[in-house]
């Protein structure tokens, strides 16, 4: 093989040059403790709230205060939904979120759940949509927190959140958004938005893993999952990872720059990738199609063949691309989300996620897309299921 | 690869001789399921993660692609019911040869071709020749005869033994830890692994108990009698599935000479007990016959037929029979011929064929 294309960027992204810059400069320079009150600790502390500025901005938070510097986006989802719920008052509570969510979010209200807290996870429609007002109509007067995510990690899709901030403003119930995979590919703003929780991973914008944050906006109420010190105002005790912040400050940053020129970018790939694909291959299709989508993700269906070998035969040719989540041991059981979006779950075992970034090409994206198309005719030869589809 | 042994050993073996390869496992069962037949500590279980680790670990150890692929619905669908159905039948299944049949040299070798391998390689302990006059693949027993698998791989055809290899038939389990060592696996001194892997310690009432359990399916009839010969009660049972043919242990019968199980009968759940002597068979009908050697029988055959695992294979003679059923006549009556195994035909170490065993004359 040549060279290899990633083009799993939802999975994660590399490091780029000027973040690792800012990073390895930070771990040699920057040793002081951000709450000592010496010299030392002066430096570290402001590297700190700088970042700490850089993640507001991307954000749209006019309060760099309300940002919790977090190890990632799990640690940020399960603070604010652990965190949201357990400091509401009330004997009896419900929480609302969807079908589509990340395992962070699921198992989070899963936790909650066996606390005898009640869930109501909405349904999406086929494009992959939480229709606001099943939002709405899931609200009682114990709903003490909504959490729907921004983007979805396998399908791209976009969610109305602007919405659903309204609906939670409106009926006084706090709004938490997994942003993960919005952050750095779609504009967010926090206030517009209307939410009070919002969470996000360095890993998933070129910053890297270990470093995340959650906006929490002034005055919403959050139980700290560790205990200790007062560190991020009360809410996550630990010593500061200073170099991680610097890093995701300068990811944040660069995202928020270059979001403007990117974006049109990545979504001619994405469409280049999807039509050179669905022109050459029949019984394929885009799953949540109809729907607003970031612009570096497909998800792509390939009737009569498991996903799972085309990963693995492109990968053999040199293209990393993925079925959508992964699970502990590298097996992959057939996705929620597409489940979800009411696909059969052979449609949905016969789905690849692309997902593109900075790095990739035209010329990597017709690579891909005369690969796919070979492994796609190869894997179909050979499978007794496609022949009673197609026969 | 299983991440055992043998397996990390067959792509040990590869990988020395410059051959291009993927290593690929299979996650079959999900471990996490039927939680309450894990208790702290319990190993040697197959599919779990440390399973995975392990094999992923050889494949880094010698630098070769290697990757998961998931089959725990089908295996579910074509080994795990069918075991389950077939006990509760009063029969006494072997889910390594459906397995065998319908996984890993079916779905197995269609994924393995779709990804751009032209054969596959297992760490069977068994041969694969082929016979050019006949113009047929053949299936030999191992070097190795305490670890011999063919009575699990009598099943394969000619198109699955075409695009198969077996690397370690011609070695002994002896051998083959030594060049796990030689190869410096970090899987050389694990221990073997257990005869039904989804079944922990062996207990597969209390698998079949839990899995019904997990399905929500409520059981009938669960309860029977046991009776001797004469139809003479006993004692109770909590269910057929509980024995099988030749079975003494967990009769709860005491007092007398040694009692056997000498029949089941899932209908009636009667379990039939009798002395040593009355589980004596000198003839069986066999069914759903593969032949490998030959394409057919066409004329009796003597042969030498094992029909359980560790059987020493018994002098018998072979006859083609209605329905493409064999029956099998054997010279010196058999100890627990048993509804549900196999019987596979042997003419020295050639695999000649073989079916399930239906019902014991």
């Amino acid at each position: 093989m040549n060279h290899r294309c990633y083009f799993d960027h939802n999975a994660t992204t590399p490091v780029l040059p000027e973040v690792l810059g800012a990073l390895t400069e930070a771990l040699a320079d920057v040793s002081g403790n951000a709450s000592s009150a010496h010299h030392f600790g002066q430096v570290a502390r402001q590297r700190l709230e700088s970042a700490r500025r850089q993640v507001a901005r991307l954000l749209g938070s006019s309060d760099p205060k309300d940002v919790v510097l977090t190890s990632g986006g799990t640690e940020a989802d399960n603070l604010a939904v652990l965190g949201a719920v357990r400091a509401a008052p009330g004997p009896r509570k419900h929480v609302i979120t969807s079908a589509i969510e990340h395992p962070a979010v699921l198992g989070a209200c899963g936790r909650l759940q066996r606390e005898g807290v009640e869930i109501t996870r909405v349904a999406v429609d086929s494009s992959g949509r939480v229709d606001p007002a099943d939002v709405r109509r899931a609200l009682r007067p114990q709903t003490v927190l909504i959490s729907i995510m921004h983007a979805n990690n396998e399908t791209g899709v976009v969610e109305p959140l602007a919405e659903i901030g309204r609906i939670g403003r409106e009926a006084g119930v706090l709004v938490h958004s997994d942003g993960v995979q919005a952050a750095g590919k779609i504009p967010v703003d926090v206030e517009a938005l209307g939410v009070d929780l919002y969470s996000i991973s360095g890993h998933k914008f070129y910053a890297p893993k270990g470093i995340g944050a959650l906006y929490a906006r002034r005055g919403v109420g959050i139980e700290p999952l560790f205990h200790g010190g007062h560190h991020e105002r009360g809410r996550r005790p630990g010593t500061e990872n200073v170099p991680g912040a610097v890093a995701l400050g300068c990811a944040a940053a660069r995202a928020l720059d270059d979001l403007e020129a990117e974006t049109p970018r990545l979504a001619a790939l994405r469409d280049r990738l999807v039509r050179g694909i669905l022109e050459r291959v029949p019984d394929s299709g885009l799953n949540g199609a109809d729907a607003p989508c970031t612009p570096n993700t497909a998800n792509l269906f390939f009737d009569g063949l498991e996903g799972e070998s085309l990963v693995i035969a492109l990968d053999l040719k040199g293209f990393a691309v993925s079925t959508g989540a992964a699970c502990s041991s590298g097996a992959i059981e057939p996705s929620h989300v597409l489940m979800a979006m009411g696909l059969s779950a052979s449609r949905a075992r016969s789905s690849l996620r692309v997902s593109l970034g900075r790095s990739n090409t035209r010329e990597d994206v017709d690579a891909l897309v005369d690969a796919v198309v070979a492994a796609v005719q190869r894997l179909r030869a050979l499978s007794p299921t496609y022949a009673t589809i197609a026969g | 690869m299983s991440g055992g042994v043998d397996s990390s050993t067959v792509a040990g073996l590869f990988h020395r001789q410059g051959v291009p390869i993927v290593g690929l496992t299979m996650q079959l069962w999900n471990q996490r399921r039927l939680p309450e037949l894990s208790p702290e500590g319990a190993t040697g279980r197959c599919c779990s993660l440390d399973d995975v680790y392990d094999a992923r670990a050889v494949a880094e150890h010698l630098g070769i692609p290697y990757y998961v692929v998931n089959f725990q619905d089908r295996f579910e669908r074509q080994v795990v019911r069918p075991f389950i159905d077939e006990y509760l039948a009063g029969r006494t299944p072997i889910p390594c040869t459906l397995c065998n049949n319908f996984i890993k040299f079916d779905q197995f070798l269609e994924v393995a071709a779709g990804v751009g391998a032209r054969r596959i390689a297992t760490g069977h302990y068994a041969r694969i020749g082929f016979d050019e006059t006949a113009g047929r693949y053949q299936l030999r027993t191992s070097a190795d005869p305490a670890k011999d698998q063919t009575y699990f791989l009598f099943g394969l055809t000619q198109e699955q033994l075409a695009r198969s290899e077996f690397p370690l038939g011609g070695y002994t389990k002896t051998e083959v830890r030594a060049l796990a060592r030689e190869f410096g696996l970090p899987v050389a001194a694990k221990d073997d692994s257990q005869e039904i892997c989804f079944v922990p310690n062996g207990d597969y009432a209390a698998f079949i108990d839990a899995y019904f359990e997990e399905q929500g399916i409520e059981r009938t009839r669960a309860r029977g009698e046991i009776v001797d010969r004469e139809g003479r009660v006993l004692g109770e049972h909590a269910g057929v599935h509980r024995f099988t043919v030749g079975q003494r242990k967990g009769l709860g019968i005491s007092g007398g000479e040694p009692l056997y199980v000498i029949a089941t009968d899932a209908a009636t759940q009667r379990v039939t007990v009798g002395r040593g002597p009355e589980l004596l068979r000198a003839a069986v009908t066999v069914s759903q016959v593969n032949w490998i050697a030959i394409a057919a029988l066409k004329a009796p055959r003597r042969v030498r037929v094992r029909i359980r695992n560790k059987h020493i294979p018994a002098d018998a003679i072979i006859r083609p029979a209605s329905g493409g059923r064999v029956e099998v006549r054997f010279d010196q009556p058999q100890r627990a011929v048993t509804p549900g195994q196999a019987a596979v035909f042997h003419d020295g170490d050639l695999v000649i064929g073989g079916g399930w065993i239906e019902d014991a004359g």
